[in-house]
């Protein structure tokens, strides 16, 4: 047990040694010899070079070495104290040995860090591992069941804490949007499609659960962080069938129903479930208000904002050989704008 | 046991040479733990390897890693269950594909306003950002596999979806229209199952049994995109 404790200040004045010595090259000697740890450096250095024959038994050399180890990091841990002085006591001389000793320890140190960083990102994996903890019967039920709102609303409903499914869902609506955005053209200025659609899909299922979080938290609903990314993820689940539908086949009634019918059960299974977890009426109506119109509009924006156009090209592609302008789809608005205003403006002239 | 003295007391020596500050302190540490005595002694025939092949002509070091390419390239083809892909992996093959594939996507019709072409950097990372998350995701179902491994599988999986973009590129130029659409939808079409196929074949044995739908999942999504963007490709007027 005495083994890892004691490996760890010999290091640390092994790298403490060669700091000090590059630090100040023609000083290093005398430095060596004024510090404790920078000489018995040097010590076991000159040790490796005359005892380095193969003909040493193994047992004994690690016996003096062990030895020697310990009398190392006894003059090391006298010499913490001792150094102080001597850099006070002899001035430049010993605070640049002290100096460097010190950017040693801190080398030392970050290494450390980004070694057991390093480490971590396995830890990290580790922790994860239970939120993916799901067999593939379980995830469809789920899909299903985030389809179909349950009228409990007197004792909390169960919700699942789990990541799977939330995850493969937000990454299959980014799928769908980039698909979405590719066939309606849609022009993003700065950056890639790649890039909007992952980040407004991830954007919308982390923001909005944090901030529907936070809201629950305020009126003191019983639900977790975990459980929001969890119930929210599922969520988008009619988003997906929905976009998936609407953007392959460009009907406006057809999209209107989806809407108001996958979009709005899955909108309400949600709010069954966190109105089972609130209290009061003010609470609810806020919680659930909250969620219902960013959870409908968002669906709504999705569709209108990368659909648009791709109507607009549909119906000049059916005219026969238009020119390029008339294909801007923009336009179209506008001019009926202007026709409607002129209209008025006609009427109101009239009378 | 005097062998493995013998052993160690070698070792301690080839160690000692080159490093001599370094070596002193890992030996008296490891020296306890006696089992680790043939480690050393396997460094130093590789370093032997290393000396055999630093006086070979560039050529042919090139030409070897491009053999071991080459036939990772043919286990994709015909995706039977061989660990080969799994067992020495390497990034050069997916490495090689994935810059083909961003250059032969490179040049589309709508990349002339500067905008909605796939561009290149836009493949790569869909490619290296797509397997690192079928990678986490598949570790984080508890897949044996480790990260690289799954990486150079999925990497040499693209290569049917390469391949395909570089036969539709030629079917755009000679034929178009919408036979050339369907001739480019079956093409695509064949190319994503047979990379979905292929890379299931090499990741499936590292997944729990019951698991595997989820696993597959991802996969599926991945080069679903890509083929789709290979699909949507169209050569500029």
């Amino acid at each position: 047990t005495q083994k890892p404790g004691s490996a760890a200040p010999s290091a640390g004045t092994m790298s403490a040694g060669p700091g000090s010595r590059n630090t100040e090259p023609w000083g290093s000697f005398d430095d060596n010899l004024i510090q404790g740890s920078g000489s018995a450096v040097i010590d076991m250095e000159n040790m490796d070079d005359t005892s380095g024959s193969s003909f040493e038994d193994v047992g004994e050399m690690h016996q003096r070495m062990t030895e020697e180890e310990e009398e190392v990091n006894a003059e090391a841990a006298g010499g913490e104290d001792e150094g102080v002085e001597d850099g006070e006591f002899l001035g430049m001389k010993g605070l640049k040995g002290q100096l460097g000793r010190q950017v040693a320890d801190e080398v030392w140190q970050a290494g450390k860090l980004q070694a057991s960083k390093a480490f971590s990102l396995y830890a990290n994996i580790d922790i994860l591992r239970p939120y993916f903890d799901v067999e593939p019967l379980q995830v469809r039920s789920r899909l299903m069941e985030s389809m179909i709102p349950v009228r409990m609303i007197n004792f909390p409903q169960k919700v699942a804490g789990e990541l799977y499914g939330p995850l493969m869902l937000v990454f299959t609506l980014v799928a769908i949007l980039l698909h979405g955005m590719k066939t309606s053209g849609t022009v993003i200025r700065e950056g890639t499609l790649m890039g909007t659609a992952i980040g407004t899909c991830f954007g919308y299922w982390l923001g909005v659960s944090s901030f529907i979080y936070f809201l629950s938290y305020l009126v003191n609903a019983q639900i977790t962080m975990l459980q929001m990314l969890s119930l929210l993820g599922y969520g988008l689940f009619g988003h997906c069938v929905v976009l998936l539908v609407t953007y392959n086949l460009h009907f406006h009634f057809l999209f209107y129903v989806l809407w108001l019918l996958l979009g709005g059960l899955s909108t309400l299974r949600m709010v069954a479930v966190l109105l089972s977890r609130t209290v009061g009426q003010t609470p609810r109506l806020l919680l659930c208000g909250t969620l219902t119109v960013l959870h409908m509009s968002f669906l709504l924006y999705l569709h209108f904002n990368y659909h648009q156009i791709v109507e607009g090209l549909l119906d000049s592609l059916e005219g026969p050989n238009l020119s390029p302008i008339q294909r801007v789809a923009r336009d179209v608005p506008e001019v009926t704008l202007n026709a409607t205003v002129r209209n008025l403006g006609t009427l109101l002239r009239a009378q | 046991t005097s062998e493995g003295h013998l052993g160690a007391s070698r070792t301690v020596c080839d160690l000692k040479e080159p490093f001599a500050g370094l070596s002193d302190v890992s030996i008296s540490e490891d020296i306890p733990v006696e089992g680790d005595i043939s480690v050393p002694m396997g460094s130093s025939r590789s370093d032997d390897d290393h000396f055999s092949t630093l006086d070979e002509p560039v050529k042919e070091t090139i030409l070897r890693d491009l053999r071991a390419v080459g036939t990772k390239f043919v286990h994709v083809l015909y995706p039977k269950r061989s660990s080969a892909l799994l067992r020495d992996w390497d990034l050069w093959g997916p490495l090689l594909l994935c810059v083909t594939l961003a250059l032969l996507l490179q040049g589309g019709a709508a990349d002339k306003d500067d905008q909605g072409g796939p561009q290149f950097a836009e493949v790569f990372v869909i490619v290296w950002f797509g397997s690192i998350i079928i990678t986490l995701n598949s570790k984080l179902l508890g897949g044996t596999i480790s990260f690289f491994q799954s990486l150079c599988v999925l990497g040499y999986c693209i290569m049917p979806l390469t391949v395909a973009m570089a036969v539709c590129r030629l079917v755009l130029l000679s034929i178009s229209g919408t036979v050339s659409f369907a001739v480019r939808l079956a093409l695509v079409t064949a190319s994503f199952g047979w990379s979905t196929f292929a890379s299931t074949a090499f990741l499936a044995d590292s997944q729990p049994p019951n698991r595997k739908a989820l696993v597959v999942y991802p996969v599926f999504l991945f080069y679903f995109v890509i083929g789709w963007m290979v699909l949507t490709f169209s050569l500029p007027q």
